[in-house]
């Protein structure tokens, strides 16, 4: 997307204001519709309708609250810090926004092809800890404090996972820019990684290892965007709403996008790690299939298609408690990660 | 073990403690116990061998005439599958009873609502607070006499 | 580095809270996440049921003890009527006794359904609410077919009942039985073993049973502890010795005999065995007028009575005393939940904040019932 602009405005400042609104545009579009989606799909798994009063299948539902939303005053919780309480919710959103810069929607449409960019999106999306921190505290509520202090123990222990179990990707391919992971998959659907990547024969020993880390991946990742079973942030039976007690209005609202813009980043990230990104699952049988627009279809498809599943968890599981949610990660998690990556490491030595 | 056999044991060991029996009321029969000698007797209900009644189904605080107030106990034994309903009858210008807390956990919140809605104090009990109505609230609304207040803390009480 | 001071936090969970079933506050202290020390302060939902029922008639009350434990009036409608009843010396016709037995029970599917539902939603499953809340509805459709209100129902009358029954009640019924076998399997498979839902709560709130028993604990949360004890068949009342059903009791197939999950299960269980009691009882009821045996005017003689009956949540009673004249002279509630909460403080502490919500949900209590 940068050669684009840059063609179209030249190297100016005009150029890195605009590459940034097309991804917003879309973010806050996915996020609108992926709230309405989440409404939909669990009202036919609990055998309801749904909102279906605006438009046709209730698909104003979400514009509408959001203008209501608008409309609401934001109330100042007595004795809270102002300063941090508003601007807690700004920096969720913008952590979980920039992550999006590296997300390669299509070989051609990435906000910028960085050479550290799964780095990079690592590092700037758990950023967020700090706002939601910040949150917690400024509120001066008891339950929000809780609630913030889970979430800073809980994400800064599932980086780990979560790093570790990518770095399995990047062993193989030995780089760490986005695009490469997806252009290192190219050639049909048995090339993605969790299917052992690109390679001969041998590769078959590496399906159980990539299955294995695409879950931990994919686990380790819910339990960074706060969705059940590891919402315990929110965990409404216990802390009511934890952080997002004392918001209201517009704030509540910056947290409910960050939350959804989150989802479909990390989505985006597995996606482009294990599932090919942008290729097509046909590879080269059918050529016209991996022009740029289908590939952004194909990175929708695989994103959205896991955004569903963590919807889809979030209406089934119960969830868990906090001290489960640490043994999982340090007990479980990570070790079976750290195998893997030796496993990996093996694999490579002797094959490579 | 019926209430008459129970009585008679009692009154072998506790003798004036106990007061008289009731075998003709309609339902079940019934007998007295002292105000001070509660607590013993309830012990004595609970850990004698043939007794043992573990169980305090139900403790209730009632005006029970013009000038007494009784503390009904319905207890039951999970053991011997027999019940008993025991009664401490206490007058209104002193109503003091000992506890049985201690005895039977179940007592615990039943004294305090007894003492919240009917005003017997419980002697020894650990934490006698109103528990249903407020704390501030005043006079205990099951007495006959009750007279139901046309202000609170100042306020008129729409009716 | 000099020691870091701590301090105990103290929390306020309620009176408005999502998951204290009510208005239920319960004053935590905390360290960290472990709970020190759980105080319930109660009274928010007080309604002076005692007061009021002194100044009605005995008929008149039936409808305050519907208000006790809204989502179970039923049994509480058939305590209170029991304990009249019995006062009065009055003998019931067949019909009206099956028909109680039979309502009680469908009673007692609606109550654990929602036990187990708001349950479910206490473990952050919400599905499962939604799945029982709409098994639920079909019972209280069948309520609304028979006396036309869903909730609070006025049915049982001192002596027979307000209405009597339909044939299309008794083809609903059956029709219900055979409807609620599977979705009971359903919700077991969603939630009963759910490899989560264990981890929350097996092994979590062991309460022992002699414990239990000193506390008053009844019903459910008493068989959890692994105590066979039913009031229906082991102190009878109505006609519950005529039909064959099983006493369920926590076995302790996941987690301890005690725990909240063995609790739960308790009344996951009882619903098949509420289905069997309704089986055979639908198929029996004799002829009859329902309304026979209603006295024109109840005016019992002096005396007391205190009939304990096995309400979904446990043991329910009214101590009703009569001065012989119209109104009762005095009307306690032994009321379930109120007995079955007092042992949350001793079983909660040295657990975590979520484990006290799923202690407090294991125990099914409602705060009309408590609070009274």
């Amino acid at each position: 997307m940068e050669n684009i602009f840059t063609q179209w405005f030249g190297n100016s400042l005009l150029t890195y204001i605009l590459i940034p609104v097309p991804i917003l545009v879309y973010v806050s579009v996915f996020a609108l519709y992926a709230v309405l989606a989440e409404r939909k799909v669990s009202a036919w798994m609990q055998n309801r309708i749904g909102p279906n009063r605006t438009d046709k299948f209730g698909l104003l539902q979400t514009i509408l609250d959001g203008l209501k939303l608008v409309q609401k005053e934001i109330v100042n919780p007595t004795r809270s810090d102002k300063l941090y309480f508003r601007m807690a919710p700004f920096i969720v959103f913008t952590a979980a926004f920039m992550g999006y810069a590296v997300l390669p929607f299509s070989s051609v449409f990435m906000g910028v092809n960085l050479n550290i960019g799964l780095f990079y999106f690592f590092s700037i999306t758990s950023l967020g800890v700090v706002g939601v921190l910040m949150a917690g505290w400024a509120s001066n509520n008891k339950y929000s404090l809780y609630g913030a202090m889970r979430t800073v123990a809980q994400i800064v222990s599932y980086e780990i996972p979560t790093a570790l179990s990518a770095i399995v990707v990047v062993m193989l391919t030995g780089t760490l820019s986005m695009n490469n992971y997806a252009l290192a998959q190219s050639g049909g659907i048995f090339n993605w990684f969790i299917f052992g990547g690109p390679g001969d024969i041998y590769k078959i020993i590496l399906i159980p290892i990539m299955v294995i880390s695409v879950v931990i991946l994919f686990i380790s990742t819910l339990a960074e965007t706060n969705r059940t079973p590891f919402d315990l942030t929110e965990a409404d039976s216990e802390l009511v709403a934890g952080v997002h007690i004392e918001y209201s209005g517009m704030l509540f609202a910056m947290f409910f996008f960050a939350e959804y813009a989150q989802m479909f980043a990390v989505s985006g990230v597995i996606a482009t790690l294990f599932l090919g990104g942008w290729q097509s699952p046909f590879g080269d049988l059918i050529p016209f299939l991996n022009t740029p627009v289908f590939q952004v279809l194909w990175f929708l498809g695989k994103g959205l298609f896991l955004v569903f599943v963590q919807i889809w968890l979030r209406w089934t599981l119960p969830r868990v408690r906090i001290d489960q949610l640490m043994t999982m990660c340090w007990k479980y998690l990570i070790p079976i990660t750290l195998v893997n990556l030796f496993l990996v490491g093996l694999y490579m030595l002797i094959f490579k | 073990m019926e209430t008459n056999e129970v009585y008679e044991k009692l009154k072998r060991v506790f003798e004036d403690g106990i007061g008289e029996i009731k075998t003709d009321v309609p339902v079940y029969p019934f007998f007295f116990v002292s105000a001070d000698k509660i607590n013993a007797v309830s012990l004595f209900l609970r850990d004698e061998e043939s007794l043992q009644f573990d169980n305090l189904s139900c403790l209730s605080g009632m005006d029970y005439d013009k000038d007494n107030l009784a503390v009904v106990y319905h207890l039951y034994s999970y053991v011997h599958h027999h019940k008993l309903v025991v009664k401490v009858v206490i007058p209104k210008s002193n109503p003091v009873v000992k506890t049985v807390s201690d005895v039977w956990a179940a007592a615990d919140w039943h004294e305090r609502e007894a003492y919240d809605l009917v005003g017997m104090t419980f002697e020894g009990h650990p934490d006698l607070r109103r528990i249903l109505l407020s704390e501030d609230w005043e006079g205990h609304p099951l007495r006959k006499d009750y007279k139901v207040p046309e202000f609170y803390k100042g306020m008129k009480v729409p009716y | 580095m000099a020691e870091l001071r701590t301090e105990e936090l103290t929390l306020n969970m309620g009176p408005q809270h999502p998951s204290t079933h009510g208005v239920l506050r319960l004053v935590l202290k905390l360290n960290g996440e472990i709970v020190d020390d759980v105080k319930p302060e109660l009274g928010y939902l007080h309604r002076c049921f005692e007061k009021h029922a002194e100044a009605m008639t005995y008929p008149q009350v039936i409808p305050y003890t519907d208000r006790m434990d809204y989502v179970n009036a039923m049994s509480n409608e058939l305590a209170y009527v029991l304990s009249v009843e019995k006062l009065l010396g009055i003998e019931i016709p067949e019909r009206v006794e099956y028909i109680r037995v039979i309502m009680s029970e469908l009673q007692r599917i609606a109550s654990h359904l929602v036990a187990i539902g708001t349950y479910g939603n206490d473990a952050g499953a919400f599905t499962p609410f939604l799945y029982c809340f709409m098994d639920r509805e079909k019972v209280l459709e069948l309520f609304e077919m028979v006396c036309g209100a869903r909730m609070l129902y006025n049915y049982f009358w001192i002596g027979g009942l307000s209405h009597d029954i339909t044939p299309e009640f008794i083809t609903k019924t059956k029709e219900l039985i055979k409807y609620l076998r599977p979705r009971i399997k359903q919700v077991n498979n969603l939630l009963s073993y759910n490899k989560i839902f264990i981890e929350r709560t097996a092994d979590i709130g062991i309460l022992p049973v002699d414990v239990a028993i000193n506390a008053g604990v009844s019903g459910p949360s008493l068989r959890g502890s692994g105590i066979k004890y039913d009031l229906r068949k082991d102190d009878t009342y109505s006609i519950y010795n005529r039909f064959d059903f099983e006493v369920c009791v926590g076995t302790g197939e996941r987690g301890t005999v005690g725990d909240c999950w063995n609790r739960y299960i308790v009344r996951a269980y009882e619903i098949e065995q509420s289905l069997r009691i309704i089986e055979q009882a639908i198929d029996k009821i004799p002829e009859g007028d329902v309304q026979s045996a209603v006295p024109k005017r109840v005016k019992p003689v002096a005396g007391e009575s205190y009939v304990r009956t096995e309400s979904p949540k446990g043991e329910l009673a009214y101590y009703v005393v009569s001065d012989g004249s119209l109104n009762p002279y005095r009307v306690k509630a032994r009321s379930t939940s109120f007995c079955n909460l007092s042992v949350i403080n001793q079983i909660s502490r040295g657990h975590m904040i979520a484990d006290v919500v799923m202690i407090l949900g294991s125990f099914d209590i409602v705060l009309g019932c408590i609070d009274r």
